[in-house]
């Protein structure tokens, strides 16, 4: 899995690429919201466009981020998350937990 | 009437999650045989790869020395894959349902789910000796080539 941070004033985008799965992009998405909330920043945005696969080890540390940065007052919201890892999220019902966009502008206006 | 082949392979891995990337391939190879559309293959793909990190996981407790065998069979539209562990067994009645609203949060738990939602069939089986056997179905849709082929 790779990675790249763009800050946009308070908000950090972490546009994510790969696959996160079990034993390697699993554990680099919690290193990526530590150093965040460890930046100051709590207002989060997972870009996934890149993502090819989620596996069940790569979903619960979304979950885990998710109740991490809940627990600082901060929000982790999805960006254009594939039709494949939508499915997932509905059939998970992950859906009704997460606040996900398209569109980024949306998603960085949400945060006001 | 031409018949589609049977087709089979069989991994002995050792007990670590990058193998799952070596058992990831051997299936594509097998289904892109069986001319599998690129959504089925997906799916089965995800389920395999789940099949496999609990074996390591939660079987085999991530030590290398353990085994995990994944078999893999596909007869006409039917593929079966079976992967077994070497680990205590358990009963996966005891794992909670990851859609109930209680257990949205937690970070784990939707590994079997994931096989369920995904295969037509998941069986699981312990043997006294020890180990669990996991046995994966998926009835492929018709492929028009092969149709096409019939006579």
């Amino acid at each position: 899995m790779k990675s790249e941070i763009r800050d946009h004033g308070d908000v950090r985008v972490i546009n994510l690429s790969g696959k996160i799965t079990i034993g390697s992009g699993d554990v680099k998405i919690r290193e990526l919201i530590d150093s965040a909330l460890a930046d100051g920043k709590k207002n989060i945005v997972f870009d996934l466009a890149g993502v090819s696969s989620i596996d069940s080890s790569g979903i619960g540390e979304l979950v885990a981020c998710y109740t991490t940065v809940t627990k600082q007052d901060g929000q982790l919201k999805l960006l254009r998350m594939s039709p494949k890892i939508n499915d997932i999220m509905q059939v998970t019902q992950l859906i009704t937990v997460f606040d996900v966009f398209d569109d980024e502008q949306e998603a960085l206006a949400s945060f006001d | 009437m031409a018949h589609a082949p049977s087709l089979h392979a069989h991994l002995v891995l050792g007990s670590r999650f990058e193998h799952i990337e070596i058992a990831e391939r051997t299936l594509l190879d097998l289904v892109a045989q069986a001319d599998c559309n690129h959504d089925e293959q997906y799916w089965i793909v995800t389920a395999l790869r789940e099949a496999i990190a609990n074996a390591v996981r939660h079987g085999n407790r991530e030590q290398p020395e353990r085994k995990v065998r994944v078999d893999y069979r596909i007869e006409g539209r039917t593929v079966t894959i079976r992967v077994e562990d070497e680990g205590d067994g358990f009963d996966p009645g005891q794992i909670p349902d990851p859609t109930r609203e209680e257990n949205l949060l937690r970070p784990s738990g939707r590994g079997i789910f994931y096989m369920q939602q995904f295969m037509n069939r998941v069986e699981f089986s312990c043997a006294p000796e020890g180990g669990t056997t996991v046995v994966m179905v998926k009835e492929l849709l018709p492929n028009s080539r092969s149709d096409g082929n019939e006579e």
